[in-house]
């Protein structure tokens, strides 16, 4: 009893706290902090396999490191087309999802239909599926194309003329082979900003609407309204949207799938850790300074 | 000027105001009409990329041997055919697998629930030394790549004897691989599948309800886990549904930890699914890869049917609680 009274009010509220975040603590602590740590070893070591299921361990330095940039063959290559691939995707993927919401979030007939259908790419997430909908893909622009082909031979009007002329415009030639690489990518864009939309319309719902009862009686314009106030209230969301696009689109990417051929097909466990630790570091890297900039542009209101 | 001349003139500005209001509502009438009529057409341009590829795979997934062979056959078969179903069910194993995915999924979601609002609720109410970092830690497991820790914990499970207990108890270590056991042990630990998302998800929410709530609980007599229980969760459904929805639909599809861990296909109906191909190769004898195609396209359609079911179902507070569920903040 005298013991209870000894402890004061805010000192019992951190220890049930501690206990209410204890499981997740403990799974931190067993699984995040130690596997990372053991990430790095195993990336600065040589790893054997060892009777009964362990395994030893020798140090050896950057020696992984070096072999996995300078020796493998594949890895710097898949490194730089991951990261090329999020680049273009990512401004890409915010664009459009942030469109889509804006499009979803008023009021008209079908709304739940679109917005269920938009939610669909999500569920149909599974590797299995996403192979056979590619497969499903060519097969479509492939038709596309041949329509595209025949067309162009009775028209004699191709592309690549169409494009030259908007060279001749004076639009710089970089712009145009973005967006044409954004136009091949429409799939895989709508298919990736499933999430983000979903996120967007939620962080539109949250916008007070007497903010934009204020702006109508000020007379402002729908392109005022939306630069003025739309986008200040969403750019929070933007970062955490990044964030997400990134994580989710180096998951599924091929550094991965290479890191994991390494290490369960071939058995090289030190230098799958070391390609595993280089594309996280980019990674993180990549977030920091995209975190950086976006947080000092993004409004918060609170 | 006399008075009626005075009224006159008043009437003319009157109606030629009158007449600009109009021509303004009209204006405004068409810009609206406009822009309904151009997000119609974009979402409906939208709706076909998403949809193009799924009504090819539901199409062909009727085909029978003559239609895949016919190059004049696009998206209608001409002999329809559910021989297609048949054999995928028969060969997927398909209702007993299903079944237990659907358990295996439930429980998994229902533990992660469970897990995750409690420590959200925890970080996002009590106070506690280094509470900061620890939030940081969180936000961390969301950034960190899974694949990055993937290899110490394939070894971890593969040889699975924490703090040298199973060891001291005379048991030595256990291979957990192959087994669903790992997957159960992260989920309640708080580091299943994107259980970091639904941690910050809780907190985030929890933080926008209002203290008074548990301050009266508090002085009626009710401790923290009860208080927990009776009023927060209750309060929490928009989250609830958010992370159910979620949680259900990511671990139906992953095949990251379930590669990783080597759980067995009839566990899992996406793994039954990835090796539906060479089973039908190896078991039926069906070489071309084109109708082994329309075979697994069949196979898809039956996987994605129930987890569009679950999403119907829960697809209206879905929605909805997503706007009030914490993720934005």
């Amino acid at each position: 009893m005298n013991r209870r009274k000894k402890m004061t009010l805010s000192r019992k509220r951190a220890i049930t706290g501690l206990i209410f975040i204890s499981p997740w603590l403990i799974g931190f602590i067993t699984y995040y902090v130690r596997s990372l740590i053991q990430t790095v070893i195993f990336a600065l070591s040589e790893v054997k396999d060892s009777e009964h299921g362990g395994f030893t361990t020798a140090f050896t330095g950057i020696r992984n490191f070096r072999y996995a940039l300078m020796q493998d063959a594949e890895f710097n290559q898949i490194l730089v087309n991951s990261i090329r691939d999020i680049v273009i995707d990512v401004p890409m993927i915010i664009f459009f999802s942030l469109f889509l919401a804006i499009l979803l979030n008023g009021k008209f007939r079908g709304r739940t239909l679109f917005r269920a259908l938009l939610f669909l790419p999500v569920i149909m997430n599974a590797g299995v599926i996403m192979n056979a909908i590619r497969d499903a893909q060519t097969a479509i622009s492939g038709g596309l194309s041949a329509v595209a082909k025949d067309m162009a031979v009775t028209r004699s009007s191709t592309m690549a003329m169409m494009l030259s002329t908007f060279v001749e415009f004076g639009i710089p030639q970089k712009l145009i082979a973005y967006l044409t690489q954004a136009i091949e990518r429409i799939f895989s864009i709508v298919r990736a900003s499933g999430v983000q939309t979903i996120i967007f319309i939620a962080s539109l719902q949250s916008i007070s609407g007497s903010l934009y009862e204020v702006a109508k009686i000020e007379g402002a314009t729908a392109y005022e309204t939306f630069w003025k106030i739309t986008f200040p209230m969403v750019s929070p969301l933007i970062l955490t949207n990044v964030v997400y696009t990134i994580v989710d689109s180096f998951v599924t990417s091929e550094v991965v799938k290479k890191a994991e051929e390494m290490a369960f097909t071939n058995f090289e466990y030190g230098i799958s850790s070391a390609m595993s630790l280089i594309s996280t570091v980019i990674v993180c890297l990549i977030l920091l300074i995209l975190g950086y900039f976006l947080s000092r542009k993004a409004y918060f209101y609170n | 000027m006399d008075k009626t001349g005075k009224r006159k003139a008043f009437n003319t500005i009157k109606d030629h105001e009158d007449i600009k209001f109009r021509r303004k509502i009209f204006i405004s009438k068409c810009v609206r009409k406009a822009m309904s009529l151009f997000r119609i057409i974009t979402l409906i341009g939208i709706s076909y990329i998403v949809l193009s590829p799924m009504i090819s795979i539901i199409s062909r997934a009727f085909f029978s041997e003559s239609d895949v062979y016919n190059a004049m056959v696009y998206l209608i078969p001409q002999n329809g055919t559910l021989k297609n179903f048949k054999l995928s069910i028969l060969r997927m194993n398909y209702w007993k697998t299903l079944g237990y995915s659907l358990l295996y999924i439930g429980t998994l979601t229902i533990l992660q629930l469970f897990v995750c609002s409690t420590v959200g609720y925890g970080f996002a109410r009590f106070e506690f030394p280094f509470k900061k970092l620890l939030f940081g830690c969180v936000i961390l497991t969301i950034v960190i790549p899974s694949y990055t820790i993937m290899l110490p914990l394939y070894i971890h499970f593969r040889n699975f004897d924490p703090l040298h207990l199973s060891s001291l108890l005379g048991i030595g270590a256990q291979n957990w691989l192959t087994t669903v056991k790992p997957i159960y042990l992260m989920t309640i630990l708080g580091c299943g599948l994107r259980s970091g998302l639904f941690i910050y998800i809780f907190i985030q929410f929890f933080r926008g309800i209002p203290k008074e709530l548990e301050e009266a609980a508090f002085v009626d007599g009710a401790g923290a886990f009860r208080t927990f229980f009776t009023i927060m969760l209750p309060n929490a459904v928009p989250s609830i549904i958010t992370v159910t929805v979620f949680s259900l639909v990511w671990q139906y599809n992953d095949s990251f930890y379930s590669g990783l861990f080597g759980i067995k296909s009839d566990y899992l109906i996406s793994v039954k699914l990835a090796s539906l191909t060479g089973t039908i190769n190896s078991l039926d004898q069906i070489i071309n890869p084109e109708l082994q195609q329309a075979y697994l396209d069949a196979g898809i359609v039956l996987m994605v049917v129930p987890s569009v079911i679950i999403y119907i179902l829960l697809q209206r507070k879905f929605v909805e609680g997503v706007e009030r569920s914490g993720i934005v903040g």
